[in-house]
């Protein structure tokens, strides 16, 4: 057939193209370009909603009998519905809305995860770049970094005899490992080329930092970063359940010593939908900021 | 004896891996003038681009010397400006941008600012790129990245342009298309040109002398050839031209006779 085809296609050449021009087909790929991107996110957006029902369902016949020891999603609505409704109910000590809990936490983890991300940069520049500091530090990185955010707390809290520091220490100490480590990977994996490019042009050391080393390795960084945000927000509930004070950790250690597990249920939702803007966000920063540098 | 303008001089190079001595190049002299189009053409491994490098000053010569109008070359320096084989663009800045790099750090103090742009746009020009200034080198093709890669590299006036396999990338037409534009650039400017190629046509047509390596370890400089062909110099013409066809058959006979390597056949 398709040899066929090949031997008669000059002949027809001619015709054949303009056929194309006078049938008019730009038009009608219009209205089906649209649908087709339509049903392109309804097909991003139905899966999920679908499985949210079920899971929904499945959790309601689960947990509807009076002796269960969770409540269902129609009873965590009715306990908590003050709650829902009301996220920036301002109160008396930490009875505070929602809203208000979520943000003493992200101040929290905004300045210890700031704090990580210019220590952690700068120690993997360090790192990646000298063998000597590699040598020396890698050990003890290593060490450092398998240890669980939580056991830093009491020594924190022995050192700064402050909730609050101590909390932010622990967001920092969490997420610096994983920016130190990729940015030293990605250092140590700008190309040959580029290096040569530098040493031609004569770049001195801080137009070379500024101007190839943070713009070649910043796809790394960004995945550090990424995973540090993540592994804060993990660490900013344990570290709040035991310092107190305004904050979603404490306030759901309020909750169960209160016996108030729809509280509970409603808070751990916005802690979920939080850490996923936060990771999206610095996701979206790292690909404005990356954009050209992942495909050479 | 008047010294050469660039100018090797018994250039031993060897690298040294887990004790483990390999001595890539031995004995290489070579003295390039003013305004001439070289090729080095060997075959792979055969140290071509060591050769470079070392003149570049991005590897240190074992023992000899190379001298750039009687002043050893220790380091790399814009006066010996490279065009690597993969255009080595930085992704991250824009085609003008690229250029502007160069530029703005060669000439920082010798030209003003709209001085600096000027030179950029100028030679951007030179290799018909200015349309696509404001794009990533993602954007553009693979042609455009290496034409770039040859504006970034005359916009530092070097007085000797390194080309390191520069259309090895490339497909045939594209290599073509560039060919005649390094030509037309090299009338116009009067370029020291190096170039390394693999390719027998391009160091013929583009070259006054060609360089025939040996095959490696310890490849040494086996011949050099002269091509007495006129300039401008057109690739239609020459396909049927008598020096031509005689240059080609002495490179391809050193290549493929005297010099076979044997691993690749």
């Amino acid at each position: 057939m398709s040899v066929t085809n090949l031997n008669t296609a000059p002949a027809k050449a001619k015709p054949s193209a303009q056929v194309v021009t006078f049938s008019a087909p730009a038009k009608r790929p219009a209205p089906s370009q649209f649908m087709r991107r339509l049903s392109a996110v309804a097909g991003d957006i139905v899966p999920p909603l679908v499985t949210l029902l079920v899971l929904l369902v499945a959790w309601e016949f689960i947990c509807s009998s009076p002796t269960s020891s969770l409540p269902s999603p129609t009873r965590v609505m009715a306990e908590s519905w003050d709650l829902i409704v009301h996220p920036f109910y301002v109160g008396q000590g930490t009875d505070q809305g929602m809203a208000w809990h979520i943000m003493a936490s992200l101040q929290r983890v905004a300045v210890g995860y700031a704090i990580a991300a210019v220590v952690g940069i700068a120690m993997g520049v360090l790192v990646g770049q000298s063998q000597w500091a590699m040598k020396g530090l890698d050990p003890i990185f290593q060490i450092l970094r398998t240890v669980p955010p939580l056991a830093w707390l009491p020594l924190s809290l022995a050192a700064f005899r402050d909730g609050n520091p101590s909390a932010i220490f622990v967001i920092f100490i969490t997420a610096v490992w994983p920016v130190i480590i990729n940015t030293a990977v990605g250092i140590r994996n700008i190309p040959q080329d580029y290096q040569n490019v530098a040493k031609v042009l004569r770049l001195n050391q801080f137009e070379y930092f500024a101007k190839i080393m943070l713009p070649a390795a910043a796809p790394y960084i960004f995945t550090g970063l990424r995973i540090g945000i993540g592994l804060s927000w993990l660490a900013i509930v344990a570290a709040e359940m035991l310092i107190g004070g305004v904050g979603i950790g404490f306030f759901i250690w309020d909750a169960w010593n209160s016996s108030l597990i729809s509280d509970i249920i409603v808070a751990l939702i916005y802690v979920g939908v939080v850490g996923f803007f936060l990771d999206r966000f610095i996701a979206f920063i790292g690909r404005a900021v990356t954009r050209g540098t992942a495909t050479a | 004896m008047a010294k050469s303008y660039l100018s090797i001089e018994l250039v031993d190079k060897s690298f040294e891996r887990n004790g483990q001595v390999s001595e890539v190049l031995k004995q290489v002299s070579l003295g390039v003038e003013k305004g001439e189009f070289i090729s080095i053409i060997g075959h792979s491994g055969c140290g071509k681009s060591t050769l470079l490098n070392l003149v570049a000053g991005l590897t240190k010569v074992t023992s000899g010397a190379v001298l750039l109008e009687n002043k050893e070359v220790s380091e790399p320096g814009p006066e010996r400006a490279v065009v690597f084989q993969n255009h080595s663009l930085l992704p991250w800045l824009t085609v003008y941008e690229n250029v502007s790099l160069a530029v703005d750090k060669v000439f920082s103090r010798k030209k003003s600012k709209a001085e600096r742009h000027d030179w950029v746009m100028r030679n951007l020009d030179l290799v018909q790129m200015t349309h696509a200034k404001d794009k990533k080198p993602s954007e553009v093709s693979g042609g455009m990245k290496q034409r770039v890669g040859i504006a970034r590299a005359l916009a530092m006036e070097p007085k000797v342009l390194l080309l390191d396999e520069p259309f090895g990338a490339l497909d045939a037409l594209t290599r073509a298309h560039l060919q005649d534009q390094v030509m037309q650039i090299h009338s116009k400017l009067g370029n020291t040109v190096l170039m390394i190629t693999h390719d027998v046509d391009e160091a013929v047509l583009l070259s006054d002398r060609i360089v025939m390596m040996t095959n490696g370890p310890a490849a040494r400089i086996g011949e050099i050839l002269d091509v007495p062909i006129a300039r401008p110099r057109n690739r239609i013409e020459l396909a049927t031209d008598r020096s031509y066809l005689k240059c080609r058959e002495a490179v391809l006979k050193f290549l493929y006779e005297r010099h076979r390597l044997v691993e690749a056949a």
